[in-house]
């Protein structure tokens, strides 16, 4: 095979990837999430999950809560990147491994079978705030709250019992504590 | 009750507030209440230019040229994604511009309307950020906010889409507030303790070097005095990227020329081998560093930079100082004098033996090369026209290839602001239009496109718009029939296969000059060159020089790409380092 020529470098060492959780406060206006989504895949960045609402309606702000993996040297050019951006006010990014932080997901599981595989799959979500949404004869609706992992293992566990539908939200997080973050 | 405008006059009256003297423009039908409004306000001059991308490129080579910012109008659809590549050239290379651009009205917005695009959607990666204008109320509000943004912080481009029935509405005006803050995005906090470690790493440096770059300009005239000084005190070399040419005079001994991969020998070794590395508002471009494992690697570095996500983008630094050039040379400037007493103390002595070495590096004379009695050399054109132009205050912009670097190589600038190139996007057919807005930001001065032939006939139809504007831009092509830098490149790394790099039917560019109304000029032999430079520079108008050269010349030193700096292909004069290897090949 010819060797590879062009007028760029080739890449050379590759660090250890970690993850990270962004949470970007941004203006609500028309085209942000454009801007910052727009970032991550210009720039070639990686999102996970993203989860996205107004959490201030008097000041019209908005919270992004972006899930991504990458080097050191690219998480941080992530955060310097969105600091950019005009209608981001400001940015904190935290370790997955971070104890002083709570991420969480929610999902909603919908699972149709016979009355015994449902109550087996209820009580298989019962580590994970479990609220039964609607219930019918074959049929129920279960919303959990857990980690990412937690509910990836959940879905795989309730296939064999009767999970027809899965809906899930990205990662929030927030710190413990009294401190919020400025 | 305070009177009520149209949003075409909002346009305009924040565009007089806003102290702007030219705007670079093509009509279209969404656009026609801005251009009838036009006659009313006789401070803003528009030019007409014959591509929208030539507007941008004006704009830039105005931006440029005059610290002041470009501003561009074009209309909706076709006119807008004209305006894309230029936009993303002024992103790159950070010059602030202004583009309004007209959209469909409001209500036909997403139905596919006639010359409707999604103009924000479009320029949303290539722009600092972009508006559009759903609310007249907003509309004054939002332009001046785009100037600020355009121009604070590392500058850039900005753009205003405003749909056609705005442009119709009723709203009062309202002028610019003083000090907006963007959500804190002005960087210029680094602080004293900053300042002391550069002192301490200066004063400790026994193989400095200072690389300088386009922020420099960017910082404005006042950085470039400061530069001159701190290199001065220090008594350091400095190079120099493509972008930062001017900040430091090219003549000067402390200068060793401009590094990076076709950077002087002795810019481009003294990189590797230096123990402390100033980068002064450059940005450690793949074109600079060469191989990134082997960039410098003995030194500590340090990066001034306006941009905090500059910093650690590509190589990691030993201290980092977030902060406008010229405040942060002021402050250590200051910092030296109360230090060290002046110079008494400085470590001039320290730096002598690096001196020496890299006067050796010098002696090899990289930029020379095997001059011709029978044809013209590219780089002896390039000379010649330094030569013959340098006694005046001459502005010089650029197409991109070969003949780019050979103007950066052998061209000398002794000011800011006098070189305008596409660095960071490299875009062929950037020179012509950018000598336009040069000229129009100083009309009574030599401004000279150095160009290559392939380059030029991308833009070549905004020589009509020099024409009617009486504009005496001077385009010296240095023709060589080839894309060169494309010819290079396939001879030394693609086994002689020139494809598609020649060619075949090139216009002949005097008979060209004429059709437009200007005047053409062609060199053939290096006998009658210095002759012809002088007629084009003292002809009272438009020219476009054909300079015939020699087709198979090549832009020497070269780093390949994915080499260090201490590997440098030099030239002709250097026979035997002149191979890449098999084993060479495979790492470009």
């Amino acid at each position: 095979m010819p060797s590879p020529k062009s007028a760029y470098s080739i890449p050379t060492k590759r660090g250890k990837l970690d993850t990270h959780i962004f949470v970007v406060w941004v203006d609500n206006e028309a085209g942000v999430l454009a801007r910052v989504v727009g970032l991550f895949s210009g720039r070639g960045y990686n999102i996970e999950s993203l989860a996205v609402a107004e959490v201030d309606a008097t000041k019209n702000i908005s919270r992004i809560t972006i899930v991504t993996t990458g080097t050191p040297q690219v998480i941080e050019q992530i955060k310097l990147q969105l600091k950019k951006l005009v209608p981001v006010h400001k940015v904190a990014d935290f370790k997955r491994e971070d104890k002083k932080v709570i991420f969480k997901e929610m999902a909603l599981l919908k699972v149709v079978g016979q009355k015994k595989k449902i109550e087996k799959c209820i009580n298989a979500c019962k580590n994970f705030n479990p609220v039964i949404l609607d219930k019918t004869k074959q049929s129920v609706v279960i919303q959990i709250t857990a980690l990412r992992r937690e509910i990836d293992k959940m879905s795989k566990k309730l296939k064999p019992l009767g999970l027809t539908s899965t809906s899930r939200t990205g990662a929030i997080a927030m710190t413990r504590g009294s401190e919020t973050f400025k | 009750m305070p009177k009520l405008l149209t949003g075409a006059e909002i346009v305009f009256k924040c565009l007089e507030d806003q102290g702007v003297e030219y705007i670079f423009g093509y009509p279209g039908g969404a656009v026609l209440p801005i251009y009838d409004e036009l006659k009313n306000h006789e401070t803003v001059k528009h030019i007409l230019v014959r591509h929208e991308q030539g507007a941008g490129h004006a704009a830039e080579g105005y931006a440029r040229s005059s610290g002041k910012p470009g501003v561009v109008l074009v209309t909706s659809g076709p006119g807008a994604t004209n305006v894309v590549t230029a936009l993303t050239d002024a992103y790159m290379d950070s010059v602030p511009l202004v583009c309004i651009s007209g959209q469909v009205p409001t209500h036909l917005i997403g139905t596919d309307a006639f010359q409707e695009c999604d103009t924000t959607g479009i320029t949303r990666p290539c722009t600092k950020h972009n508006w559009l204008i759903k609310d007249i109320e907003d509309l004054s509000r939002i332009i001046h906010e785009a100037f600020h943004v355009a121009t604070s912080g590392r500058p850039g481009p900005v753009l205003i889409d405003i749909p056609k029935d705005i442009q119709f509405a009723k709203a009062s005006y309202s002028k610019p507030k003083k000090e907006k803050k963007l959500n804190g995005k002005l960087h210029n906090r680094f602080s004293q303790n900053e300042i002391d470690e550069l002192i301490k790493l200066i004063s400790k440096a026994k193989k400095p070097i200072i690389y300088s770059g386009g922020g420099v300009i960017n910082s404005g005239p006042r950085a470039s005095e400061s530069l001159r000084d701190f290199v001065r005190l220090t008594g350091f070399p400095i190079t120099s990227t493509l972008q930062g040419l001017g900040a430091f005079p090219g003549d000067d001994n402390q200068f060793i020329g401009m590094l990076g991969m076709h950077g002087t020998y002795e810019a481009n070794n003294a990189m590797h081998d230096c123990d402390l590395l100033i980068n002064i508002g450059a940005r450690f471009d793949d074109r600079i560093t060469g191989k990134i494992d082997e960039f410098s690697p003995k030194s500590k570095k340090v990066h001034i930079d306006i941009d905090p996500s500059s910093i650690n983008k590509i190589i990691k630094v030993d201290l980092a100082i977030v902060g406008d050039v010229n405040e942060v040379l002021k402050a250590a400037i200051k910092k030296i004098n109360k230090k060290q007493n002046g110079l008494k103390t400085s470590n001039k002595q320290n730096v002598s033996k690096w001196w020496e070495q890299i006067q050796k590096w010098r002696n090899k004379n990289s930029l020379g090369f095997v001059n011709s009695e029978k044809t013209i050399k590219p780089q002896h054109a390039v000379q010649r026209l330094y030569e013959l132009t340098k006694d005046q205050d001459t502005f010089i912009t650029t197409e991109v290839g070969q003949h780019q670097m050979w103007a950066a190589q052998h061209y000398k600038f002794n000011k800011p602001n006098r070189w305008m190139t596409s660095g960071g996007l490299g875009t062929m057919g950037y020179g012509l239009p950018a000598a336009v807005g040069v000229q129009i930001a100083h009309p009574d001065k030599l401004v000279i496109d150095i160009a290559g032939e392939a380059s030029v006939l991308m833009t070549m139809q905004e020589m009509s718009t020099a024409v009617q504007y009486n504009l005496p831009i001077k385009i010296f092509v240095l023709n060589n029939q080839y894309m060169g830098m494309v010819r290079q490149w396939q001879e030394l790394l693609h086994e002689k296969n020139y494809s598609e790099s020649y060619s075949e039917a090139l216009p002949d560019f005097v008979k060209l000059a004429e059709a437009y109304g200007c005047k053409g000029i062609k060199a053939n032999n290096p006998n009658e060159l210095d002759d012809k430079i002088r007629e084009m520079v003292n002809h009272h108008g438009p020219v476009i020089f054909d300079c015939q050269v020699d087709p198979n010349e090549n832009c020497f030193p070269m780093i390949p790409s994915g080499k260090p700096h201490n590997q440098m292909i030099l030239g002709p004069n250097d026979k035997e380092d002149n191979k890449i290897t098999g084993k060479g090949k495979a790492l470009v």
